[in-house]
């Protein structure tokens, strides 16, 4: 089965995680990784490619150009093709801009199942796939825990405030998966070395079919005002387990709150 | 501003969520509508107009009975273009999350999420949003109508204003595509377990305990504490504890005076659920886990090294 599976570069954990104060952008500028919520995502590909027997698993990103390495870490997963969609006039997309380009890019491919991530690190939307699978015309189930392919249709079972619901949608058709749903693998050395020998495209707005006033901030529909810092939290302290002390120091900060 | 607030319903009731929205949509101005859909959902138009609604809008068809989100797609973009409303509002949820992402790519309009206010200034609409964890606070607006936001779960409360409301019954179409995904199973409950709600103290886990065993060490300490277990929905999801003991947006909402994170890396959707702790203390093995960001106290250190010694004093001192 032919499976596309949307992935993300975000600001990697270490690195600081920062709105420009001039542009109100996320600097993109720090060191990036592949989001790891989105391994899930290439997991649950791989898997399903492999229970299917056939097919391929194409790994589809839009970013800037430096978010090839994270496309190149998805080809060392598993993939076994990626598309990257790189376009300068692209920074700053909202929802709306990047759903019109994804799902511009997914059209061209007509996978039978395309998967998502549970959300992207930086922005925290968790909403995305609702927005391509209206684009493009697909049924859309999130929050997928589990996922089972019998019969043309998808099985998924995802939990809502109230529960645990089962939902089935015939293929061809969009699913979001949580981080539950599977211990994602590693690359390995093979996969590393191979990456750079699977197919990679880039793809530009005008291959989209899209002009500049689809992207970016002439795309978009929202826009940011105005920075400011949170509301202070109010005292805080960090202990280190060196030597194996920390316990001790819970204990004696608790007891001084009068928490035991 | 003609402002739409939609009004999830649940067991045959308008959700908290939602009517909490609406009475903050009614405080920022005055023509506001609720627009509800679902099958026999016409009875609830009562209890939304005691909320803030002047007008509520009912969609009632057998189509709309699962809550899967296209359908509602299909009839809201019908109803925002023909009644020209300028403002739609949604409660978090994981139905509104995707009704409002799919309302936005239909109607090429601008959706802010995660909102933890909205005010009116100089006549334009402006959202509050923390974002990158909540280490900053952001306003956004909208370059175009409709504006779409969705608010972070447990933001405003609810509010009688003893209002009726007008109800007036709107039509139900929906496309092909979005009949397709359909419910076989709804709101199951995976299994019972004890209440955590009203617990002084909870320890809880996460994905960092490593295994589904992982958690004695948490349950140890939570008896040695008198206290009680709570899990992230990872652990619930992979099925390591039960969906009642879990915290966060689509879990409980909980504030004990003690509240001790295991292994939990503190995402936004758990921290709504219990940032109204008294005492906030974390173990984590990642010095940049985000739940660091709002915790009283940051342990650094493995949970399999710091929890057992842990509960082991704490029993010392407690004499038990
Ligand atoms: C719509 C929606 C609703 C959601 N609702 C909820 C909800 O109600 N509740 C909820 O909790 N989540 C919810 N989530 C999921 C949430 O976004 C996170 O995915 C989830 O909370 C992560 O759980 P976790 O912290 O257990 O796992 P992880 O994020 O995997 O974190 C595990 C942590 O353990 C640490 N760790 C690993 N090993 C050790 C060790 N030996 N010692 C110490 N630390 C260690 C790691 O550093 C890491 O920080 C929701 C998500 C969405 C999109
Ligand atoms: N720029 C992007 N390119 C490709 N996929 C993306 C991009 N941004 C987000 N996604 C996918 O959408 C999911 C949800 O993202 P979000 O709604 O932004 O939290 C992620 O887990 C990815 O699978």
């Amino acid at each position: 089965m032919k499976v596309l599976v949307c992935v993300k570069e975000v600001p990697d954990a270490s690195a600081p995680k920062r709105l420009d104060p001039q542009t109100f952008r996320l600097d993109r500028s720090v060191a990036g990784a592949l989001n790891d919520f989105d391994t899930h995502a290439i997991e649950a590909a791989l898997q399903v490619k492999e229970a299917t027997g056939e097919g391929e698993v194409v790994a589809l990103l839009m970013g800037p150009e430096k978010a090839a390495d994270s496309l190149r870490k998805a080809l060392a997963i598993g993939a076994d093709r990626a598309i990257h969609v790189a376009d300068e006039s692209l920074g700053g997309s909202d929802l709306v801009a990047t759903s019109k380009a994804l799902a511009k890019a997914l059209e061209r491919e007509s996978p039978e199942l395309v998967v998502f991530g549970q959300q992207a690190g930086d922005s925290d939307g968790a909403v995305l796939w609702a927005a391509v699978a209206d684009r493009v015309g697909l049924p859309v189930v999130s929050q997928a825990a589990s996922l089972e392919l019998a019969d043309g249709k998808v099985r998924v079972k995802r939990q809502t405030e109230y529960g645990y619901d089962v939902i089935e949608a015939p293929l061809p058709c969009v699913v979001a998966v949580s981080d539950a749903i599977n211990e994602p693998r590693y690359p390995s050395l093979k996969g590393i070395m191979g990456a750079k020998k699977k197919p990679q495209e880039t793809l530009s707005l005008s291959d989209l079919g899209l002009s500049a006033e689809d992207a970016g901030e002439a795309g978009s529909r929202t826009r940011v005002l105005a920075l400011a810092d949170p509301p202070s939290r109010g005292e805080s302290e960090r202990i280190e387990d060196d030597g194996g002390t920390a316990a001790e120091k819970v204990v004696e900060y608790l007891s001084s709150r009068k928490l035991l | 501003m003609a402002t739409l607030v939609y009004v999830e319903d649940h067991e045959g009731e308008p959700v908290k969520g939602s009517l909490g929205v609406l009475g903050k949509a009614a405080q920022l101005g005055d023509d506001v509508a609720a627009v509800l859909l679902g099958s026999g959902v016409e009875g609830l138009a009562e209890p939304v107009g005691r909320h803030g609604a002047a007008r509520v809008l009912v969609g009632d068809d057998s189509a709309l009975e699962a809550p899967l989100p296209q359908p509602r797609v299909d009839v809201l973009a019908k109803l925002v273009e023909s009644e020209g409303f300028d403002t739609v509002l949604f409660g978090a949820s994981v139905l509104a999350a995707d009704v409002a992402a799919g309302l936005a790519a239909r109607l090429d309009a601008g959706l802010n999420w995660d909102l933890v206010d909205l005010e009116v200034r100089d006549g334009e609409l402006v959202g509050k949003r923390p974002a990158l964890g909540d280490s900053v606070l952001v306003d956004v607006g909208w370059t175009g109508e409709p504006r779409l936001a969705l608010i972070r779960s447990g933001t405003f409360e609810p509010v009688e204003s003893g209002g009726s409301a007008e109800v007036t019954k709107i039509p139900v179409e929906v496309q092909d595509f979005s009949r397709q995904a359909v419910m076989v199973e709804q709101a199951h409950e995976e299994s019972e377990g004890p209440s955590i709600e009203d617990a002084d103290v909870i320890v809880a886990g996460g994905r960092g305990l490593g295994k589904p065993e992982g958690f004695s060490i948490v349950e140890d300490l939570a008896k040695a504490l008198g206290g009680a277990v709570a899990a992230t929905r990872a652990v619930v999801d992979a099925g390591w504890y039960p969906y009642a003991s879990q915290v966060g947006q689509t879990g409980k909402t909980v504030s004990p005076k003690l509240y001790i994170a295991c292994g939990i890396s503190g995402a936004i959707q758990h921290k709504v659920g219990m940032q109204g702790s008294g005492t906030i203390v974390a173990i984590n093995k990642d010095p940049n886990a985000p739940i660091f960001e709002y915790s009283d106290l940051a342990v650094v250190g493995d949970v399999n090294e710091v929890v057992p010694k842990l509960t082991e004093l704490v029993k010392e001192k407690r004499g038990s």
